[in-house]
């Protein structure tokens, strides 16, 4: 518990960067959210609140932003986040039972977080790399031909 | 940075590229071998840094470093068959390579001299033995790469690489021999329109914003490649970003404005990466900043990420987003070249659009429309995707077929299937049949036969696809991403998506197909921008050329492509079964009965139809109606 205050400490720390560097510019708001949904994990309420005193703007716009955008998450991701593509290449060549596999080993469907905090799900709309169809990220390491029998091979390595 | 210089370090920098472009050695090459290795999206997945790190391992111990110049490229184009390494000066095109591979390329082909054919990309190799040059090899043969011309040549990381491929010279001449309206006079006589669907005159938008009067204007990128299936933009900015810095800045100074904006979708870390790099080092060189090459033309390029949201490809939408706004379309006019970024006068054009602007300016804008067809000039990249042999990036001439783009290019679909259809346009367009596989692809062609180019996304589907599935599959796409602003969209199309999800689980009835061209009519008439316009494409074009797979799915109940769950049923052939229990003993549901070395039966009222038992029978015995 101790660790996770002290991360998310550290991410106010990076927030308050990118608050100085972008509070200025024009637009700025969503570089802004961007950098505390990367460095926080999400834009919860006190995220939110934080955003809004430190550069003047309504919390009910940064809301209205958080929800418009599928980056901004209201709650903590996990540690791990996946994202099966699901754009057509990859739908045409068995996306779908690359998911089914995904939501049975982590016992979670699309858009949740495993108990145990260590990987979100999330389905999401080409990645680019309909060649290797189908594909997934996890974080920024991007898997190419997955096969439902790969699966629990991939994600055992997170899991150490 | 002078005129002069800029030519100077083309100069001095074409002993690093010259072998790359001729396909041989010269007097003067600065190195004897040159290995391009991809470290595109694609191969990087491969782990093809692994590989490269592996080429310098052994190439340092064998003691040849001073000879072998690496150069980690973009795209080559046939991702499927990644990591790719090319070796030059013979133009060796490995495939599939492995790191225990490195070693015989490097001992076989490095030091001996022999290029080692069984790692080749089998299609460079011809039916005698003999290696082929690359623009010979089926896949590149037909090909004619103008904005994907550096793509895997140059080290997009390297402004000196760019630069030697003429970079910048473009913009040189612009600055120092064409007027704004020159500029403006070439870009309408080459004909290029744009490359990220609507197919709008490039030129024809440049004069627009050229017009208004403010000291203030825009010149934006859309970099927001959304459509799924697509990923030419993704290739463009990470094999050659410099292309489209160089043609933002032209754009720049045509019309009038200091100030670009890239609008990059966040999910191509690569891509991010590589702008930010080749922005920093266009700055250092003083081809971004102020007062470029010592006239009174000032301009600089900004990135701002996207935040997951398809709408924002739109332009109004886009804009919205850049100013920190919800991405949300609003009504034109005023169009954005009156009135676009911070409400001044912008221009906005897609990736590949800016990718050919400095080839044109260069070249001349005959030599552009001499490519194409009578309203589509010059050359057009696709994205070749789903089930089809060479799955990569192609880049055709306008008005090449279909069949040659599949067949030719392609390799035609895995596994002897038959070809179905071909997707193009994402979302927004629609499905071109068999029938249609010799209609040359331009515009206005696409638009006849119920398509559109699209942004170039093109996903081949063969007998096994059902184009029911295909239509809901999309409608899912555009009900999640529509933004709300506008009831047809937000409300026509989920009523859509409920009747087309009926009808894949059996609940449709007779008059659901008119049902759905009417609603689809109103909402392509009433929907506020371009994405609730073109939301119903997918259906109506598949309406149009498999109404025969609606009308089964109503009338009979049936599935022909056997995709549909809710429609199928398993049955095990008595014939073929040899009795051997594997599929009773996976079942999950304990749908199957039987004996040892005695036909097995399905009870499919117990079945929950998830194909496992098809997945063990190793006799065939297992099929679905």
């Amino acid at each position: 518990m101790a660790n996770e205050n002290n991360a998310r400490a550290e991410g106010f720390k990076e927030l308050d960067k990118a608050i100085a560097q972008w509070k200025d510019v024009p637009g700025g708001i969503l570089p802004i959210m961007q950098a505390a949904q990367a460095t926080i994990g999400c834009v919860d309420e006190e995220v939110q609140n934080y955003i809004s005193e430190a550069v003047n703007v309504p919390v009910t716009t940064i809301y209205g932003i958080a929800t418009f955008y599928s980056l901004f998450t209201l709650e903590p991701s996990g540690k791990h986040t996946i994202n099966i593509c699901l754009g057509t290449a990859c739908y045409v060549r068995g996306a779908q039972q690359v998911l089914d596999k995904l939501e049975a080993e982590l016992g979670v469907e699309v858009g949740r977080t495993t108990a145990d905090g260590l990987f979100t799900l999330n389905a999401m709309r080409c990645i680019g790399c309909c060649g290797l169809a189908p594909a997934m990220m996890i974080d920024h390491d991007v898997y190419g031909k997955c096969t439902a029998d790969k699966i629990p091979e991939i994600l055992a390595k997170y899991r150490v | 940075m002078k005129i002069e210089e800029l030519y100077a370090i083309c100069e001095s920098q074409q002993p690093n590229v010259r072998m790359r472009v001729e396909e041989k050695s010269n007097p003067g090459d600065a190195y004897r071998i040159q290995i391009m290795l991809c470290t595109g999206t694609g191969c990087s997945s491969s782990r093809s840094w692994n590989i490269l790190e592996k080429f310098k391992e052994l190439v340092k111990a064998r003691g040849i470093e001073n000879e072998v110049l690496f150069v980690p490229t973009g795209c080559f184009g046939l991702c499927e068959n990644g990591p790719i390494v090319i070796v030059y000066p013979e133009g060796a095109f490995y495939s599939h390579v492995k790191e225990e591979d490195v070693e015989r390329i490097v001992d076989e082909h490095l030091i001996g001299g022999n290029i080692v054919t069984d790692l080749l990309y089998k299609e460079s190799v011809s039916e005698s033995g003999t290696i082929l040059p690359l623009d010979e090899v089926p896949f590149y043969e037909k090909q004619k790469r103008v904005a994907l011309r550096n793509c895997g040549k140059i080290d997009p990381e390297n402004i000196n690489d760019y630069i030697a491929m003429d970079g910048y010279k473009a913009l040189a001449k612009c600055l120092s021999e064409l007027s704004r309206d020159d500029v403006i006079d070439i870009m309408l006589k080459s004909g290029l329109r744009g490359r990220g669907g609507a197919g709008f005159p490039t030129g024809l938008k440049w004069k627009f914003a050229k017009g208004p009067v403010n000291p203030v204007k825009y010149v934006c990128c859309n970099a927001d490649e959304g459509d799924p299936g697509a990923f030419m933009d993704r290739s463009v900015l990470e094999g050659d970003p410099h292309s489209v810095l160089e043609a933002m800045a032209i754009a720049g100074y045509c019309i009038g404005a200091q100030q670009g904006y890239i609008y990059v979708r966040a999910e191509y870390p690569v891509a991010v990466k590589r702008l930010g790099i080749a922005i920093n080092q266009a700055r250092e060189l003083g081809l971004l900043g102020k007062n470029i090459f010592g006239t009174d033309f000032s301009f600089d390029i900004d990135l701002r990420l996207g935040s997951g949201a398809f709408v924002c490809g739109e332009e109004t939408a886009l804009m919205a987003s850049i100013e920190g706004k919800r991405g949300e379309p609003r009504p034109r006019p005023p169009f954005p070249a009156n009135e676009g970024l911070f409400r001044k006068p912008t221009i906005l054009n897609n990736v590949e659009t800016y990718a050919n602007v400095a080839q044109i300016i260069l070249n001349g804008p005959e030599w552009f429309a001499s490519m194409g067809t009578e309203k589509s000039k010059g050359t057009k990249v696709f994205a070749l995707g789903g089930k089809i042999c060479n799955t990569g990036l192609v880049e055709v001439p306008m008005g090449t077929t279909l069949r040659e783009v599949v067949y030719d290019i392609g390799g035609g679909c895995p596994n002897g299937k038959k070809f179905k259809a071909a997707q193009t346009g994402g979302p927004s367009g629609g499905c071109i049949s068999a029938q249609n596989l010799d209609v040359p692809i331009d515009y206005d062609n696409l638009v006849a036969i119920g398509s559109m180019m699209g942004s170039g996304g093109m996903i081949v589907m063969d007998e096994d696809n059902c184009m029911v599935n295909i239509a809901k599959f999309f409608l899912e796409f555009t009900v999640d991403e529509s933004c709300g602003k506008c009831p047809p969209c937000r409300v026509g199309t989920r009523r859509m998506l409920e009747m087309l999800t009926d009808i894949t689980e059996g609940r449709g009835k007779p008059g659901d197909i008119e049902k759905l061209e009417t609603l689809a009519k109103n909402i392509k008439a009433t929907a506020l921008c371009g994405l609730g316009q073109t939301a119903p494409n997918p259906v109506l074009s598949t309406i149009r050329y498999f109404r025969d797979e609606y009308e089964a799915h109503i009338n009979e109940k049936r599935c022909p492509a056997g995709v549909c769950k809710a429609l199928l049923s398993f049955h095990i052939d008595p014939d073929k079964c040899k009795g051997c229990t594997m599929c009773a003993r996976n079942c999950p549901a304990g749908a199957i009965t039987g004996t040892v070395k005695n036909p097995h039966v399905i009870d499919n009222d117990k079945c929950v139809k998830c194909g496992t038992c098809m997945d063990n029978c190793k006799f065939g015995a297992i099929y679905k109606k």
